[in-house]
């Protein structure tokens, strides 16, 4: 059955991207503090208006209407984004790396979302995928596509080590072991010659099929930043996770990974193999890590062990947390915020850890949900009974 | 009338305690059957062992040729019996039609390419069970059949208590277990409940029920055979009116003088 495309409904979600990309336009822009500072403060008034005036609401209930359109002026923002700064190397470069923190944070959606897996070493399997890359591009010449794959199979494969500990042991203590494995992944980089020591490796530039990724561009005689490339290539690897991850959670795959969250007696009382859900969430999660860290290596060029601790494993749940668990446009929201609020407001580097700690303690005081509190279960968007 | 259900000498021990000693006990197919007895007669002990959630220390649980005593709790369930909790074990942030489809985790396509690429063969799969799920929960309540997408912890507890219902018995099972449905009920509510139970049970012909139930009169009303539970021994069995009136279950539910 078609739907039938009603302009008016979709109105609000439209505005709310044009806005939206906007900002991040201005925001990017911004060179002086005071300017970041004050379009920070502005949003934080803005949005508190707009949702004392109902607009919230209205917004939101287009964007449930109206999936596709959603989807469409995401893209067409984010594209837009990219051709206002196409000649400057750092937005487009932040702009990347959101992106695919998106496609990590996804993955740990799958696990700590859905699943209820906690996994405190997403950036140790986001790691796995970095090194991959860095061992494979260094060592071989396996295509990239493939090592990115690679990269992902790794990850997913090294988290099959985890998952029979993870499985024996419940919530806190499932939590430490994934601690202890971050912690050991690392000193494991460190002590580790072949893989560069403290020091870290250097990987080439991606290519796929002759596509040079870290050539720049000439377009009309305009130069446009090979970052640009890689927003690309982000881009697409978000939007294919973003729409498998959310196929996954409107079907009975992803109610049963809720139900094994919710209530493993129930599960078992109703047939539910609550080992088979737990092991699919957390190996397609770490999957999705893997390949993100792959390509991030590559757009980098350099990977360290000092780039995959505890604390940024911490950034990753905390972006989950923050965006509303569950909700894959939420934690994308989130983890724009996150990443790209710290880089542009220099004075809070130093305390980022401590502005995240805050903001989540604050998000669970205040609004548990997150900021995009996840909605009831969707089979089928537009469906009518 | 056959036999569905026949335990053989089931004894669960959990340390020194004695939860059920050598119960053999037999329930026949399509008949509704009490279990009673004061609390800690081994009752809710006797579901949770015949469900897989313990496993019995000795004896058997002959159930269509399966032994449940050795299965585990999804075998159990797919093999045909389900149950409802005596503290209520729905998932409440999770729409009312998802904790349906939890129980009716067998007659769902489970396959990951199904689910994930297969989108028009699950769009029907999913409007057949929906059909299904509504027509089964407005046996219980009309109303509640118009907010199945609604997340089950806005309902009040007599509609929780319905989709716990429905949730065992949508996937058609062979053998209910209700471990005390009138659990925190008026009268009255508990009388529409088991009303409605008995209505869904005539389209289930075969479907047979066993209650555990503090409230007499329900167990009078709706039972055709009582068993009597006391330390995990069956003391006694036969319709309401002959165990009421057994001088052993009186001594067990008020001692002796």
């Amino acid at each position: 059955m078609k739907r039938l495309f009603d302009p008016a409904t979709a109105v609000p979600a439209l505005v709310s991207m044009a806005g939206g990309t906007l900002f991040a336009v201005l925001f990017l822009h911004a060179e002086t503090q005071s300017a970041v500072m004050g379009l920070t403060l502005g949003a934080v008034i803005a949005l508190f208006l707009l949702a004392r005036f109902g607009w919230n609401a209205r917004a939101t209930a287009s964007f449930a209407g109206h999936g596709r359109v959603a989807q469409g002026s995401v893209l067409a923002g984010v594209l837009i984004v990219t051709a206002v700064f196409h000649d400057q190397h750092f937005p487009l470069l932040m702009l990347a790396t959101v992106l695919l923190y998106i496609v990590v944070c996804l993955g740990l959606n799958l696990q700590l979302g859905y699943a209820g897996v906690v996994n405190f070493a997403g950036a140790a399997f986001f790691g796995i995928g970095c090194y991959t890359a860095a061992v494979l591009t260094n060592h071989t010449s396996l295509p990239h596509l493939a090592v990115v794959f690679v990269g992902g199979l790794m990850a997913a494969g090294i988290g099959s080590l985890l998952i029979l500990p993870v499985l024996r042991t419940y919530g806190h203590y499932a939590a430490l072991i994934t601690i202890a494995f971050g912690i050991l992944f690392r000193v494991f980089l460190e002590v580790n010659d072949a893989l560069g020591g403290p020091q870290g490796m250097k990987l080439p530039g991606m290519q796929i099929l002759g596509w040079k990724l870290n050539d720049s561009l000439q377009f009309g005689g305009t130069e446009i930043s090979f970052y640009a490339n890689y927003v690309l290539l982000a881009l697409a690897m978000a939007a294919i996770a973003f729409t498998l991850v959310r196929r996954l959670e409107r079907s009975w795959i992803g109610l049963n990974l809720d139900a094994v969250r919710l209530d493993e007696t129930a599960c078992a009382a109703f047939g539910i193999d609550v080992a088979r859900w737990k092991i699919t969430a957390f190996t397609l999660g770490n999957f999705l890590a893997g390949l993100a860290g792959s390509v991030y290596a590559m757009m980098t060029g350099f990977v360290a062990p000092n780039s995959f601790t505890f604390g940024d494993s911490l950034i990753l749940v905390s972006i989950v947390i923050l965006g509303g668990i569950g909700n894959p446009w939420g934690l994308s929201v989130a983890a724009a915020i996150v990443l790209m609020l710290p880089e542009k407001l220099q004075f809070i580097q130093e305390y980022r850890l401590l502005l995240y700690a805050g903001l989540v303690i604050l998000i669970l005081l205040f609004k548990p949900g997150g900021l995009m509190p996840r909605q009831v279960r969707n089979y089928l968007p537009g469906w009518k009974p | 009338m056959s036999t569905l259900l026949a335990c053989d000498s089931l004894s669960m021990r959990f340390g020194g305690l004695v939860a059920l000693d050598q119960l053999s006990l037999a329930v026949n197919e399509g008949e509704i059957l009490g279990l009673i007895g004061p609390n800690g007669s081994g009752k809710t002990t006797f579901f949770n062992v015949i469900t897989g959630i313990y496993q019995a220390n000795e004896g058997r649980v002959d159930y269509l040729g399966h032994d449940l005593a050795r299965m585990s709790a999804q075998e159990i369930y797919r093999a045909g019996v389900t149950r409802t909790f005596q503290r209520s074990r729905l998932c409440l942030p999770l729409s009312i039609f998802d904790n349906l489809m939890i129980g009716n985790h067998r007659r769902l396509d489970h396959n990951l390419w199904f689910n994930l690429f297969r989108r028009a063969a699950f769009q029907a799969q999913f409007e057949e069970q929906y059909a299904k799920a509504r027509e089964l929960v407005r046996t219980f309540s009309a109303s509640l059949a118009e907010r199945l997408f609604e997340a089950a912890g806005s309902v009040n507890m007599i509609d929780r208590r319905r989709i716990e219902i429905c949730r065992a018995l949508i996937s058609q099972p062979t053998l209910l277990l209700l471990d005390e449905p009138s659990a925190g009920m008026t009268q009255e509510e508990t009388r529409e409940l088991m009303d409605d139970i008995l209505i869904v049970r005539e389209h289930m012909p075969g479907l047979a029920i066993i209650i555990i139930e503090h409230e007499m009169n329900v167990i009078e009303r709706i039972t055709e055979r009582c068993i009597v539970l006391n330390y995990g021994q069956k003391i006694c069995e036969g319709p309401y009116a002959r165990v009421a009136a057994d001088p052993q279950v009186q001594e067990a539910y008020l001692g002796t003088e």
